[in-house]
């Protein structure tokens, strides 16, 4: 049994609630003093951080939400100076402005210790070669388990997404021992690998996929068509990226790294917690973070936290699968999207030829998201020639790819030609069957 | 000379032309000519008809959008170089051909029908 940080994986519950109190104090005294978001809702209702005297408090606490990142963009959340942040990451907003999030040394430490434990617990280590095939950049993917597998002294290889020729070549000649990127993608992988009939030249032992919904159905293809064991990796930019929890070698739920993120469900609708084994609406706590704490963060992700002692020794609750949504955003190709993000776009069209009557549909074709959106012309704008109607389509498809990071096929259509019930167009299609 | 066109904005989707065909056939609109520029997604129906405006009316209630074009509309001679004569000529005065199409009436034989870019000057060459 190989754990990274043995001490606090399989910490008594006792000792581990008993220092998420400790932790909770502190990071609600200096939200307090230093966030003024956190300080104007803690004034609203009436409450001071003294009266916070552990996780018991927890629920009197405020939620934040993901409108906020967006309504004190860009630093306004960060409850460090500035000399102290030493990186930034970004991910879509509900809208057309990106929300930021900032890193102190310390926040990088922690981020790249949950993804080395994810690492460890799935049986790698030193002398394994890591393959990171997520996007590098702002997006937390790639430099996320890039950090995790550093620290636990694999060699790595920093591939960043594309290019799936290159991809498979690079596996096979670096004998890559395991993979890292989002489930649809290694599901597209390994039907290359199958159709190049070079399975038994690849190295891979594990795969670690996360950033998008995947199902039980979806492992066991990745696993026979790569030979692999397939396991599931959870994060969020607001709370630090991939790594707040992870799968063991028992693919039985995530284990939440709870030194540094409490998890707790709440009903939606009443917005009470449930008890522990309820499903509901997943929140996070940061207790540890320094740069963007986190107090009580409404993830909108619906799943169940599983309490019961896993097999592999930890004592850390485990997450099973987010199968759903609060809100209306969809993950393609493993980037969050928002309906009214593209709606923001559209409307700046309207002038320039559209209605605002648009229709999003998303499938699954051959383990790859398509992403279409179907927007009614305006009978004004049409004139008898190709040009401008495709010409309008390109110009709406840049604005879309540069606000929402990536592209999407934009098909005008006749006016009142998208189905609406009730007088309502359904705005989102999503057809895939995960 | 000058006629007049009915541009139909056509869907790449199965029945789109069927729908609009079966209007006229209702409606008894008999279609003179006919023409599709397409690409993968859209096309653009182009029609000349025996009564345009009735068909104008009948396509915009069916919801389509439909726009009348002045085009010209050139009877040929039947012989090789006809076309050619046409096309130097317009060339000649640097006027551009946006499209074309051909088809054939029982009265006039062959028949030519020109979108240009410069309309007015096009059509006074063929008075």
């Amino acid at each position: 049994m190989a754990y990274w940080n043995e001490h606090w994986e399989t910490m008594p519950r006792e000792e581990l609630e008993a220092y998420q109190s400790e932790k909770l104090v502190w990071q609600v005294k200096r939200c307090y003093e230093n966030v003024e978001c956190f300080r104007n809702r803690m004034d609203e209702l009436g409450l001071t951080p003294e009266e916070i005297h552990g996780i018991e408090d927890l629920p009197k606490l405020p939620f934040s939400y993901k409108k906020d990142l967006r309504d004190y963009y860009p630093y306004g959340l960060f409850a460090a100076p500035m000399k102290d942040i030493v990186r930034i990451h970004a991910s879509s907003g509900t809208t057309g402005k990106r929300i930021v999030a900032g890193y102190t040394k310390n926040d990088l430490e922690v981020w790249a210790d949950g993804a080395a434990r994810v690492l460890t617990s799935v049986g790698l280590g030193e002398g394994d070669i890591i393959q990171v095939s997520y996007g590098y950049g702002l997006f937390t993917g790639g430099l996320g388990l890039h950090g995790g597998a550093e620290k636990i002294g694999a060699t790595v290889i920093p591939m960043s997404s594309g290019n799936t020729a290159l991809q498979i070549q690079t596996m096979i000649d670096l004998k890559a021992t395991a993979l890292c990127c989002t489930p649809s993608y290694a599901m597209y992988l390994g039907e290359e690998v199958q159709r190049l009939g070079v399975q038994d030249q690849l190295s891979l032992k594990a795969g670690i996929f996360g950033a998008e919904p995947w199902s039980e159905e979806m492992r066991r293809q990745i696993e026979a068509a790569l030979g692999i064991r397939a396991y599931d990796i959870y994060g969020l930019t607001e709370i630090i990226g991939p790594g707040v929890s992870g799968e063991c070698e028992y693919q039985a739920g995530m284990h939440v790294w709870e030194d540094h993120f409490i998890p707790e469900i709440i009903d939606p609708d009443t917005l009470e917690p449930l008890p522990v084994g309820s499903e509901g609406e997943l929140v996070f706590t940061t207790i540890t973070k320094e740069g963007m704490p986190m107090i009580r963060y409404r993830t909108r992700d619906i799943c169940r936290l599983d309490p019961v002692p896993c097999k592999c020794g930890r004592t850390h609750y485990r997450m099973m699968k987010p199968h759903g949504r609060t809100d209306d955003m969809l993950i393609i190709r493993g980037v969050n999207v928002f309906p009214s993000q593209i709606e923001e776009v559209l409307l700046g069209f309207t002038m320039g030829g559209i209605t605002p009557n648009y229709q999003i549909i998303v499938d699954r074709v051959n383990h790859t998201d398509t992403f279409d959106i179907n927007v009614e012309m305006s009978e004004e704008f049409f004139a008898d020639d190709m040009k401008s109607i495709e010409k309008l389509e390109g110009e709406i498809t840049a604005k879309l790819r540069s606000v929402l990071g990536i592209g999407a096929k934009v098909h005008l259509v006749s006016p009142k030609s998208i189905a609406r019930s009730e007088g309502k167009a359904k705005r989102v299609i999503d057809k895939r069957k995960i | 000379m000058f006629a007049t066109q009915l541009s139909v904005f056509v869907e790449n989707k199965t029945g789109r032309l069927s729908e609009i065909l079966n209007a006229f056939s209702e409606h008894h609109i008999n279609i003179r000519a006919l023409s599709i520029a397409e690409n993968s997604e859209f096309g653009i129906l182009r029609l000349i008809v025996k009564e345009t405006e009735r068909a104008y009316d009948i396509l915009k209630r069916e919801g389509f959008i439909v726009k009348k074009t002045e085009v010209i509309s050139l009877p040929l001679e039947d012989k090789p170089g006809a076309l050619a004569k046409i096309v130097d000529k317009l060339s000649e005065e640097g006027v551009g051909i946006e499209y074309l199409y051909a088809f054939v009436s029982p009265e006039n034989g062959a028949n030519v029908v020109f979108r240009l870019d410069n309309p007015e000057k096009g059509g006074k060459l063929f008075k």
